[in-house]
């Protein structure tokens, strides 16, 4: 029986897997972007912070992921189900493309364009919202777009705690040395992935200001 | 902004310091009165501290030492919005919102004080024709205008809620020799029309002579001296005629034809 075979004949399950494995991409993906987008905001009104909150997201993505998923497994409530615990990781992988991409969005704002919005008397909260996010947009959904890929991936891993998704195939498939199984729960998953890409980078050029 | 006052000035400088760090001043002890309806020209090289002079007008940067009154009113006393809102800002490169139209840029002022939809599209109208642009480029982005359109929008910008003072850093130093003439003819007429409070910042002498009722001319973050454009050609200041031999022809010709 081959993959396609397979799937067809298991699409309900299929299905429903790539249900759970897009609903921890977005559920994560979205919450990083609640997160994210104000911490670069942040850091580039108090560059202070900005070691601190680039660094910590710096090492967050260099905890591998089956690691953070065992130190996340104590935390209350967030352990108590593994599906919280894996749109908690993905979260924190999705954060540093973000609060990356947000900062450098921001900065690369033409001074004088801020000058003279300064100068005309906008207050910081205008020029934020009317000036840098607007001109920061497109550099902003290419750190969506990243982390957005990224999660998808790393999502597959989440199987491993038993949260679900596309990674239940590739885990069981590892198990019973089946190829066409992992490959039943891979090919989806770099679907989802080239879509998810392919339609964020079509937003990204749509957003893009000039 | 209050009514006018007794010394008939618009802006003045009491011993103005301004330094980045201690002991790099960019700006050493300015005293300088700009009066109402006049055009100031602060001419100088780069460095020279016109710009920052500019800036601290309407409190882009702060005085380390001494007090920049506007209206009679330390700029450090008033609440900053307030105080740019009544003040006109040209960049050399209009500085425009490159994610806004020309409507959305010319109105600009009038859209965050807040004035009623009607009101800011009528004033757009009325600021193209008076700055020599067509009705139809209001739905235009900058990107997609010339130089000197953009210039012209960016002047339109600051005239929009019709400040009494303008402030203007090198507004046609990027522009090609005969639309810079031109502009510089139209700032004229203008000028004679709206009697601004105008603080112009070049480091082009004949610019200087040409536009300015007063000309200050600084050196290393200092005033060295301020001159009617008459008694430029006459002065024995040993900077002036440095700047009159470095720009060659005589400087009261230029001024006379107003070109270049």
């Amino acid at each position: 029986m081959n993959v396609f075979q397979f799937i067809v004949q298991n699409r309900s399950e299929v299905v429903e897997l790539t249900l759970e494995h897009l609903w921890m991409v977005a559920a994560s993906t979205l919450l990083a972007v609640l997160v994210g987008i104000p911490l670069g905001v942040l850091i580039t009104r108090w560059p202070g912070l900005n070691k601190l909150v680039l660094g910590s997201a710096n090492i967050i993505q260099t905890i591998p992921s089956l690691a953070l998923f065992g130190f996340l497994l104590p935390v209350p409530w967030i352990g108590a189900r593994s599906e919280r615990l894996a749109i908690l990781a993905l979260t924190l992988y999705a954060l540093l493309p973000l609060i990356r991409n947000t900062y450098a969005g921001i900065k690369g704002v033409d001074a004088s364009v801020l000058e003279a919005g300064r100068a005309m008397g906008m207050t910081g909260r205008q020029l934020l919202f009317q000036v840098e996010l607007p001109l920061a947009l497109g550099v902003i959904i290419a750190g969506v777009r990243v982390a957005t890929v990224i999660s998808v991936g790393l999502a597959t891993i989440a199987a491993a705690i038993g949260a679900g998704g596309l990674g239940e195939y590739i885990f069981r498939g590892l198990a019973m040395v089946n190829n066409q199984l992992i490959l039943a729960g891979a090919i989806p998953a770099s679907a989802l992935a080239l879509l998810a890409d392919a339609s964020l980078g079509w937003l990204e050029k749509r957003l893009s200001p000039g | 902004m209050s009514d006018s006052s007794k010394n008939g000035a618009a802006i003045e400088f009491r011993n103005v310091s301004y330094s980045l760090s201690p002991g790099h001043e960019l700006l050493t002890g300015l005293n300088l009165q700009i009066c109402r309806g006049e055009t100031l020209v602060l001419l100088g090289r780069s460095g020279s501290g016109k710009t920052t002079t500019l800036k601290l007008i309407n409190h882009l940067v702060s005085p380390t030492q001494g007090e920049v009154y506007v209206e009679n009113r330390p700029t450090t006393q008033w609440d900053p919005i307030r105080l740019r809102r009544g003040i006109g800002y040209v960049i050399q490169d209009a500085g425009l919102f490159p994610h806004f139209t020309v409507e959305r840029n010319i109105g600009l002022v009038p859209t965050i004080e807040e004035w009623p939809a009607e009101r800011i599209r009528q004033r757009v109208r009325e600021l193209l024709l008076l700055v020599g642009l067509e009705a139809g480029l209001t739905g235009r982005y900058p990107r997609e205008l010339s130089g000197g359109q953009r210039q012209r929008v960016g002047v339109a910008r600051a005239l929009a809620a019709d400040p009494p003072i303008l402030l203007m850093d090198e507004p046609f130093g990027a522009l090609d020799a005969i639309t810079r003439a031109e502009l510089q003819r139209e700032f004229l007429s203008l000028q004679k029309r709206l009697q601004k409070t105008v603080v112009f910042v070049t480091h082009d002498l004949r610019e200087a002579l040409l536009l300015g009722t007063r000309i200050a001319l600084m050196e290393s973050g200092q005033l060295v001296a301020t001159l009617a454009p008459q008694e430029f050609a006459g002065s024995g200041d040993p900077l002036v005629k440095q700047y009159l031999e470095a720009f060659g022809a005589a400087p009261s010709a230029c001024a006379d034809r107003g070109i270049e």
